[in-house]
């Protein structure tokens, strides 16, 4: 990604954030995103993100897992190997649900948490810049990208007329890299 | 922000005057703190079991499963009984989390981190009795069906037995993701508190970089609830398909329809009891009374009572079936060599434990006693590691040849498989309340306005008002 630079601002009640997130909207700044403790109902629809996909992708592979399960183990009892077991079908359907349903169920959980990592671009050793270290405890702090025409100072100001406690302006890189908690990385060294 | 507004008289779910920082510092300073001497001496005790559990196997693997009592009467004894026993267990961690989420129902907050932790610890416990019943344990990846050079020679895909393979092994994937996707922004909050570098590399590296972005909370809690709905059929069907290793069989006793919901209303009636076990002591000892409340134990205590009363009356279906069916076997079996005969005392323990003690929950006193919960909560396993035994052992022991009839009783092999996964759960269960956030933070941080008492005790304005002023009032600036 880039490093780029931010105004931060931190708010302590969501019931303060909500209007402050349509405000600075409306001002037109470019929120880079709002980082909470917790999931906030409707703050997503707030700032206009669309709706995420990802259960549309559970069922997907929900249905590989159904296909696989399904074609293979009729490709076992009919084709490859025919067995004759206690003078049984070859194709019992019914006996094969359950391990059909199994293997719909496993196919769909890991795909989806695999694509939620994907997505959100999540897995050991991976390190994004922290805004503010209590946005995982009680903070609801909100990045606001700054760009040529926009000024730091203007702002600053305008969060702290929404509301925000805590101001400060910060360069960070806005993705991710490989990297430890423990230190302070230098990603944007030139 | 805060349109659901909670009726007062639903108890609070978080006593106490809580901000949210408050609960971040309640449920994570004991991570952060040194474990008292009973965490010592807990973790010291279970690991000695484990290590003997361990001991116990080897003995079994290098003698081979005669060490075991087992005959060819009783093919199977106490190794399956417990396999049942534990897999039961876990089934409470995925109601609360997956089943009680699709029914919103907000105690599961405070208590669904724990349970989930346990279903994962009871699942692995579980799963060494059917691996190590093998024998020859070497061979243990033969029921995979992958191409081999045996013809290739595939699993026989019709057998009970197999499906087990399939379903207990997606249970405990899907268990794992769904606990630990949860644990994600815990991991981070512990982290980015964090004083000592060990502990903000360790759960740098555990949080896999979560920031609490909205987008990804969006997909969050996407997946939560996909999950929850994945993991709701998957723990009928887990138990379905245990029952399905008896049921399907032809032995008096075992080949009844009526065992998938038996199984299931048993598993969960167990499992509930081990989280009340486990976390009396846990709340206990890690000061969280204030979200293990006495409201969160009264709501498991009607679970229980409730499943109890289940299983109860699927006892009775089975006694009354096998008299109205008139098959000979299937009456000696209930009440010859079941309710009586000389294993006749195991089936009474059970019938003790599981359906006449559970009835003192139908009092709201008994329900929010806590000595009364813990001592039921014990008295509940130990009658469902007997519903177990006598479903596995007494229809075994007389079979239809009287001259191969036999008795069983474990020898220490056997006994101490047993308490090595004893060691196990508990080992893995004081790490995870040492090294964890016992109680899911973020979850609770999303009920607290609704549902903490100082929140609760400013609804009673609400309560005063018309619908028509709420309504107008809580509309308008959204």
């Amino acid at each position: 990604m880039a490093v780029k630079k931010f105004v931060v601002g931190s708010f302590d009640d969501e019931a303060v954030l909500f209007p402050a997130v349509k405000k600075v909207r409306q001002a037109g700044y470019k929120i880079h995103d709002v980082y909470t403790p917790f999931p906030i109902h409707g703050l997503d629809h707030a700032m206009g993100l669309r709706e995420t996909s990802l259960h549309t992708a559970g069922f997907i592979y929900a249905l590989c897992g159904t296909t696989t399960a399904l074609s293979f183990m009729s490709w076992v009892f009919t084709t490859d190997w025919p067995m004759n077991i206690g003078g049984k079908p070859h194709f019992p359907l019914p006996a094969f649900i359950p391990i059909t349903f199994e293997l719909t169920v496993l196919f769909s959980a890991v795909g989806m948490v695999m694509t939620f990592m994907y997505l959100c671009q999540m897995a050991p050793f991976v390190k994004k810049h922290i805004f503010h270290p209590r946005q995982t405890d009680d903070l609801f702090v909100m990045a606001i990208e700054l760009s040529d025409k926009t000024g730091a100072e203007e702002v600053k100001g305008f969060l702290n007329s929404v509301g925000a406690k805590e101001i400060n302006e910060q360069t960070a890189e806005a993705g991710w890299w490989l990297g430890r908690f423990d230190r302070e990385d230098k990603v944007f060294a030139k | 922000m805060h349109l659901k507004y909670e009726s007062t008289l639903r108890e609070p779910l978080v006593d106490g005057v809580k901000d949210y920082h408050q609960v971040t510092e309640d449920i994570i300073s004991p991570i952060e703190a040194k474990p008292g001497k009973l965490w010592y001496i807990g973790l010291f005790i279970s690991i000695l079991l484990l290590l003997f559990g361990v001991f116990s196997v080897f003995w079994e693997v290098y003698f081979g499963t005669g060490v075991w009592n087992l005959n060819k009467t009783i093919g199977w004894g106490w190794d399956i009984t417990n396999f049942v026993w534990w897999v039961g267990i876990g089934h409470a961690g995925t109601l609360i989390s997956a089943i009680l989420l699709l029914f919103r129902q907000g105690w599961r907050t405070g208590v669904n981190r724990a349970a989930e932790a346990m279903t994962i610890f009871a699942v692995m416990c579980a799963g060494q009795f059917p691996i190590w019943h093998m024998g020859r344990v070497w061979m243990a990846f033969f029921v995979l069906p992958y191409p081999n050079t045996r013809g290739p020679l595939w699993v026989n895909f019709n057998s009970p037995l197999l499906w087990d393979v399939f379903a207990i092994s997606t249970y405990f994937t899907v268990s794992l993701l769904f606990w630990y996707s949860g644990l994600l922004p815990d991991f981070a909050t512990v982290r980015d508190r964090a004083k000592t570098k060990l502990r903000k590399l360790l759960y740098g590296v555990a949080s896999f970089g979560w920031t609490g972005s909205t987008k990804h909370w969006q997909r969050h809690e996407s997946l939560s609830l996909v999950l929850a709905g994945l993991s709701t059929p998957l723990v009928l069907s887990v138990h379905t398909i245990v029952s399905f290793d008896f049921a399907t069989s032809v032995i008096p006793g075992w080949h009844t329809t009526i065992f998938p919901p038996y199984f299931v209303a048993g598993a969960i009636f167990s499992g509930f009891a081990m989280v009340q076990t486990l976390l009396i002591i846990t709340r206990k000892i890690l000061g969280l009374e204030d979200y293990i409340t006495l409201g969160h134990i009264e709501a498991m205590n009607k679970v229980i009572v409730l499943t109890g009363s289940i299983v109860g009356v699927a006892y009775l279906t089975e006694l009354f079936m096998a008299w109205y069916s008139g098959v000979q076997y299937e009456f000696d079996t209930f009440y010859k060599f079941r309710a009586a005969g000389p294993l006749g005392w195991s089936y009474w323990i059970m019938m003790t434990c599981n359906v006449i003690s559970p009835q003192v929950f139908w009092f709201r006193k008994m329900r929010r006693n806590i000595m009364v919960t813990f001592i039921m909560s014990i008295i509940v396993n130990i009658g469902m590691w007997f519903e177990r035994f006598v479903i596995i052992c007494t229809s075994l022991y007389r079979d239809y040849l009287p001259s191969s009839w036999s008795y069983y009783r474990p020898s220490w092999p056997e006994v101490g498989f047993y308490l090595g996964t004893f060691g196990l759960f508990f080992t893995c269960y004081f790490l995870f309340a040492k090294y964890f956030p016992v109680i899911a933070v973020a979850e609770i941080k999303s009920i607290l306005k609704t549902s903490g008492q100082n929140f609760k005790e400013k609804m009673d304005v609400y309560e005063e008002q018309s619908v028509e002023k709420f309504a107008h009032d809580h509309t308008a600036h959204h």
